[in-house]
């Protein structure tokens, strides 16, 4: 097929893994040609509008991921990436919880609609990441959690009898909270995002932005790029999945300028210029979360939600996903082990 | 929990996730479309000349048909013939296979053997692709869709036909066609497609169904998907030459009587046929998909076992335990 050569280049990390197929021609085919005198219309192009109506009535699952020190505003962003109050903070919440001695992985679900397509967030909290004394390993329970959304989706799919739309829990996308220290990265963030990076799409944000000025966001987001690129984290998006140039345009330019992107998050609103704004008040002024000029939230938002929010989905279909059965039909001989189920119905060819 | 509701786009409230179906749909545009149709029915039907009309192209270019004499030792033949059809920027890899020889020899019994055969094959060859390890590949080969040919000449369907839809109805979509549709008076067409209609019913023939237009849809779609439905089985002409008619140039057939036009709907169903095939394209592969490759899969799982007789997937299942051995 003509996408050939720029897919086997994607899958040369893969290659050891996965080993490539072998091409199988049912029956004699007659060579491909490119037809190109029409002699009128037939209406192909339906086909697609086709498609993307009944994606608008299907709607979809997006599940979102935050990870970082308590504190850091992770589940403010969240609510204000989607204008609502969807994390595990919703309005009213005490802020005198307490901290929790392990690592919690805490999902909300919640159904919001837009513009007549329904969407199922999912929202991942993980509460105790980082605030131990000892924070050592504190990254497996979230690698668990990833990992066993993924098994589930895999004994569906296995089934004999399966669902026709398989539920989908599985991580689409990890925000990872960074300190605005203006120094570095910690060792804590390193360790992370070189153990998930390979299982998840990890978003790099800076949180609380707000505390550093337009040069010393500039410097600080130069030197966290170069040391992820030194310590040779892939964050999403991931230079080998880029499908085409045109994709490879885009996201070079959001990789080498626009990431980590510096947020402030609020879910509180301010009368500036005469309009209702997002933001943060402060003696020496407002800060707008929308406006570009304070912050890169709406970049955030348009990356994730806008532009990318169906590669997300497929990356970690396609990639991440794959990669973990691969791995599970591998480590067993070549077939998975069998399961042992009460459940009448979970026959399978495990 | 209530659902948050925000509408217009310029609202603060507007987060933006509507745009995903866009999303969904540039990259539907990037990777294009697969669509595998078949086509089954006695020779001289006019079933290529149709499938040319179709899709504006000429998928036999080098054609010899062949002499009674040639027919007669001829078992059926399967002919895969795939091509990109391209139009406004929206790729369509259109695969037809053809059926040569089917209803051609004298004893047809063992005609329809060589088809499900192959209607299995690509079942199995699926279901092998999807358990297996690297699956960024899968080359989608089923046959999302039969079109059936059946003769304008006889007084309905024939045993054979009725033999074969019932050996295939529950492996794939059949959509019955009547061809050289001019062969019939308006009459003659509306009593030939009840008397099929009854027979089908009568036999218990599943053929597909159109969905019924959502509720949501605009009236004029409501109104198409109704007359598509009170028009099966399609009677359809087909013709890629080109013809002056009434001043204009028109695809048809030119007789001593008169001119009768592959596009006009008052002449025949093409149209109508071209429209349920491009509408229901989607659909078509769904149904497949949800149904007959899942009946296929879950009844093939169950018997848990793997064909003997097919060398290629017992070299692969000899590969996999090897490369097990190495690690």
């Amino acid at each position: 097929p003509h996408a050939g050569s720029v897919e086997s280049k994607n899958e040369a990390t893969m290659s050891e893994l996965v080993p490539e197929p072998r091409q199988k021609p049912a029956v004699p085919m007659k060579p491909m040609g490119i037809n190109t005198s029409l002699l009128g219309y037939i209406g192909i192009d339906t086909i697609i509008e086709q498609m993307r109506k009944k994606t608008m009535k299907t709607g979809f699952d997006f599940n979102i991921m935050v990870v970082g020190q308590s504190g850091l505003g992770k589940s403010t962003l969240v609510n204000t990436l989607f204008k609502s109050q969807v994390s595990r903070k919703s309005s009213g919440w005490n802020r005198e919880e307490k901290i929790p001695k392990t690592v919690e992985i805490k999902a909300i679900g919640h159904v919001i609609e837009e513009g007549g397509v329904k969407m199922k967030l999912t929202v991942i909290d993980t509460p105790g990441f980082g605030d131990q004394i000892n924070n050592e390993n504190c990254w497996e329970p979230i690698e668990k959690y990833i990992n066993e959304q993924y098994e589930k989706f895999l004994k569906e799919e296995v089934n004999i009898a399966r669902k026709k739309r398989i539920p989908d829990t599985r991580v689409h996308c990890c925000l990872y909270f960074i300190s605005p220290t203006g120094h570095s990265l910690r060792p804590l963030d390193l360790e992370f995002m070189k153990h998930l990076s390979k299982v998840v799409n990890i978003i790099p944000v800076i949180a609380k932005a707000d505390t550093m000025t337009l040069e010393e966001k500039t410097e600080f987001k130069q030197r966290v790029r170069k040391e992820l690129e030194v310590n040779g984290i892939e964050f999403y998006p991931q230079k080998e999945f880029d499908e085409d140039l045109e994709d490879k345009t885009e996201n070079d330019k959001i990789r080498q300028e626009s990431m980590p992107f510096a947020v402030v998050g609020s879910d509180k609103e301010y009368q500036v210029n005469g309009k209702r704004v997002l933001g943060r008040k402060t003696p020496w002024g407002i800060i707008e979360v929308e406006n570009l000029n304070h912050c890169e939230f709406a970049l955030l938002r348009d990356f994730v939600i806008r532009t990318h929010l169906q590669d997300l989905k497929e990356v970690t279909h396609n990639i991440h996903y794959e990669t973990y059965r691969a791995k599970r039909l591998n480590g067993n001989g070549g077939l998975p082990p069998m399961t042992v189920e009460t459940e009448e119905n979970h026959e399978s060819n495990l | 929990q209530q659902p948050a509701q925000f509408t217009n786009p310029e609202t603060p409230g507007y987060v933006g996730f509507a745009n995903l179906p866009n999303q969904v749909h540039r990259k539907s545009v990037k990777k294009g479309f697969e669509f595998t149709l078949m086509v089954v029915g006695e020779s001289g039907l006019g079933k290529s000349t149709l499938i040319n009309s179709l899709f504006l192209t000429d998928l036999y270019p080098e054609r010899i048909i062949p002499g009674a004499a040639d027919k007669i030792e001829r078992t059926v033949q399967i002919e895969a013939s795939t091509v990109e059809i391209e139009e406004r920027g929206v790729k369509l890899r259109l695969t037809v296979v053809d059926t040569p020889g089917y209803g051609d020899a004298i004893n047809c019994r063992d005609c329809f053997k060589t088809i499900i055969s192959y209607i299995d094959e690509q079942f199995e060859r699926y279901l092998h692709d999807e358990s297996g390890l690297n699956r960024r590949h899968i080359v989608d080969n089923r046959v999302h869709c039969c079109f059936y040919f059946i003769s304008p000449f006889g007084h309905g369907l024939k045993p054979l036909d009725v033999e074969f839809m019932k050996a295939i109805h529950n492996k794939v979509n059949i959509v019955p066609v009547i061809a050289k549709a001019d062969t019939l008076s308006l009459k003659e067409r509306e009593r030939l497609k009840r008397r099929i209609l009854d027979e089908i019913e009568e036999h218990g023939i599943k053929i597909y169904h159109l969905p019924d237009a959502e509720s949501d849809e605009d009236e004029d779609f409501k109104e198409q998907t109704r007359l598509l439905k009170a028009s099966i089985p399609f009677c359809v002409v087909g013709s890629n030459q080109l013809i002056e008619a009434k001043g204009k140039k028109v695809r048809g057939r030119l007789y001593p009587w008169g001119v009768v036009e592959v596009e006009n709907p008052e002449h025949n169903d093409f149209l109508k046929l071209r429209t349920m095939l491009i509408t229901h394209m989607q659909d078509l592969q769904e149904v497949t998909q949800d149904l007959h490759y899942e009946n296929f899969r879950s009844e093939r799982l169950k018997r848990g076992t793997r064909k003997i007789e097919d060398e290629e997937v017992n070299k692969d299942q000899i590969l996999l335990e090897k490369e097990a051995e190495v690690r």
